[in-house]
């Protein structure tokens, strides 16, 4: 099996089982379920921290930590804000949280 | 090539990956799952470090910590009200840097790999449409610019010219992979972002956003596949998939397609609405008036909108419906699926003011129960009860599901003024016999009805 039909694979295999995991979500959580996949989407970090540890012109380097940046902003914001909307369905704890304020 | 513990690794991220968005579809679960995604992501960093070994070590660090500072801030700071608009940022963000990674991966594209220049071109264009098409939907949910759809003549017409030369640039990019022709494709990216989104009226703008985070996973599935990395595809892809399904879920909860969210103001099919304010005669009544009405109702239900957020009136309309409680009125929230500026956002901001979670009812849950109510108070919402989405073809928002509201004995409107809602349509409920206007910011409005409720 050649690299990329096991890549391929992959997608597919990832493109079915994105559709199931979230196949019976109520609309309630449509706003959070969002913002997390938005938040995993952000791994792109991974691909910005790849290319500019391998680059060798300042040029490339410069549009690499742009990148880096971004995605941070991406993945870090994406969880900290979908932790927030959640933080507020939660029960007599958060209420707690509140009134310390 | 990735040593295998590091492919290990990335392996358990996708995992946490897919464990996460599992548990982000249930209320119980979803803070876990969110909290297992980060540590995902986390790991999948740290063995980028460890496996690569990456020059420029200082300075990547140093953009990380600019990254994550900048994103705790963002989302700390913002308001629950304000939240939709910082997703469509972070989305565009995330699209940007995927757009950027595939343009510096193009000169290391061997000339012989074509699907690898393929889903570099692909990454580029993308990445660049999801980019600007969220700074769009973000000024529109900001309003720093107008929320009604925006058309000009001969959009169409350019918005294909364009579709076409980012799909020509993208197959002479696919030939002979070079990178400035991946700037002209990432620039002509960015000019269909904007087209894809200008037409696009403030109601839908939610299910844009859902839609170019589907757009932003499939770019870093992309790369993904470019750069070999199989977390980079697999994370892509879930959220790619997910989040189409979503953008589906969504649209089918407001009646509405995709393709007419998109067109249909291009296609001249909607008209535009009114606009302005008009003269025709309403009922308004003063705080007292509303109270004895609310405080001798035997049954009532609260509509809630993003007029009620704006107000930050959350806290107060939860101290008077437990107030009605006291008195032995039957309370319940009727939360439409789109309320507020996103499905699901109204249910945040009402949790965020501590109303217990049994007293939400969902549209279709309730809806059957208007007809035995006496009296519905709408607060700070217009068009999820406006029912020319029933009666009149014609209107942008004809085919949503709406809440009955003009089936009960009374209704009232805490409102403003009498401009229309964000659909920019006219209410005919607001002309109604039936229905009592209350004017006046919503929290204000709400603090009133509360004081002459105690004294009726």
């Amino acid at each position: 099996m050649t690299e990329s039909i096991a890549l391929l694979t992959i997608f597919v295999l990832a493109a079915f089982v994105g559709v199931e995991v979230i196949s019976k979500v109520s609309s309630t959580l449509h706003t959070p379920l969002m913002s997390g996949a938005n938040a995993i989407h952000g791994v792109i970090l991974v691909g910005a921290i790849i290319v500019t540890g391998a680059a060798d012109s300042a040029i490339v380097v410069i549009v690499g930590l742009l990148a880096v940046v971004l995605a941070t902003v991406n993945m870090v914001g994406g969880f900290v804000v979908t932790d927030r909307m959640l933080e507020m369905f939660k029960g007599p704890g958060a209420r707690k949280k509140e009134l310390h304020k | 090539m990735i040593p295998t513990w590091a492919q290990i690794g990335y392996l358990v991220s996708a995992v946490c990956f897919i464990v996460a968005l599992k548990a982000l579809s249930s209320p119980r679960s979803a803070r876990t799952g969110n909290l297992i995604g980060a540590a995902g992501a986390v790991l999948a960093v740290i063995i980028t470090f460890a496996a690569y070994k990456p020059d420029h070590l200082a300075s990547i660090l140093i953009a990380l910590a600019i990254g994550t500072v900048g994103g705790v801030i963002g989302s700390r700071r913002v308001q629950m009200t304000q939240m939709p608009q910082l997703v469509a940022l972070f989305n565009g963000v995330g699209g940007g840097a995927a757009a950027l990674v595939a343009l510096v991966e193009l000169g290391d594209v061997p000339s012989d790999a074509t699907v690898a220049a393929i889903a570099t071109a692909f990454t580029v264009l993308v990445g660049a449409i999801s980019f600007s098409g969220s700074v769009v939907t973000f000024a529109k949910l900001q309003e720093l610019m107008t929320t009604r759809p925006v058309t000009f003549p001969g959009l169409p017409v350019l918005f294909v010219a364009s579709l076409l030369g980012g799909i020509a640039l993208a197959a002479w990019l696919v030939s002979d992979p070079r990178v400035w022709v991946g700037v002209l494709l990432c620039l002509i990216g960015l000019a269909i972002g904007v087209m894809l989104v200008l037409p696009v009226g403030g109601a839908d703008v939610p299910i844009v956003i859902s839609l170019l985070n589907a757009f932003t996973g499939l770019t870093v599935a992309a790369g993904g596949y470019v750069l070999g990395n199989t977390l980079l595809l697999v994370a892509g892809t879930l959220v790619g998939a997910a989040g189409t399904l979503l953008t589906k879920l969504m649209a089918d909860a407001m009646g509405r397609s995709v393709f007419n969210i998109l067109f249909g103001a291009v296609r001249g099919g909607s008209t535009l609405g009114a606009g302005t304010a008009s003269d025709r005669p309403v009922i308004s009544a003063g705080p007292e008036d509303v109270a004895i009405l609310l405080g001798y109702a035997s049954k009532v239900i609260i509509v809630p909108g993003y007029g009620l957020a704006v107000a930050q009136a959350q806290h107060t309309l939860r101290d008077l419906v437990e107030e009605l409680q006291s008195r032995g009125v039957k309370v319940d929230y009727a939360i439409h699926p789109v309320a507020g500026r996103m499905p699901g956002h109204m249910n945040v901001l009402l949790a965020e003011a501590q109303v217990p979670y049994e007293q939400l009812r969902e549209m279709d849950d309730i809806n059957g129960d208007f007809k035995t109510t006496d009296v519905v108070l709408v607060v700070g919402a217009n068009d999820v009860v406006n029912p020319a989405a029933r009666n009149t073809p014609s209107a942008p928002i004809y085919g949503m599901p709406i809440l009955n509201a003009d089936e009960a004995q009374r209704v009232i409107f805490l409102k403003r003024s009498m401009r229309p809602g964000f659909a920019g349509i006219e209410n005919e409920l607001l002309y109604d016999p039936r229905t009592t206007l209350l004017f006046g910011d919503a929290r204000d409005s709400l603090t009133k009805l509360l004081t002459a409720l105690k004294t009726v």
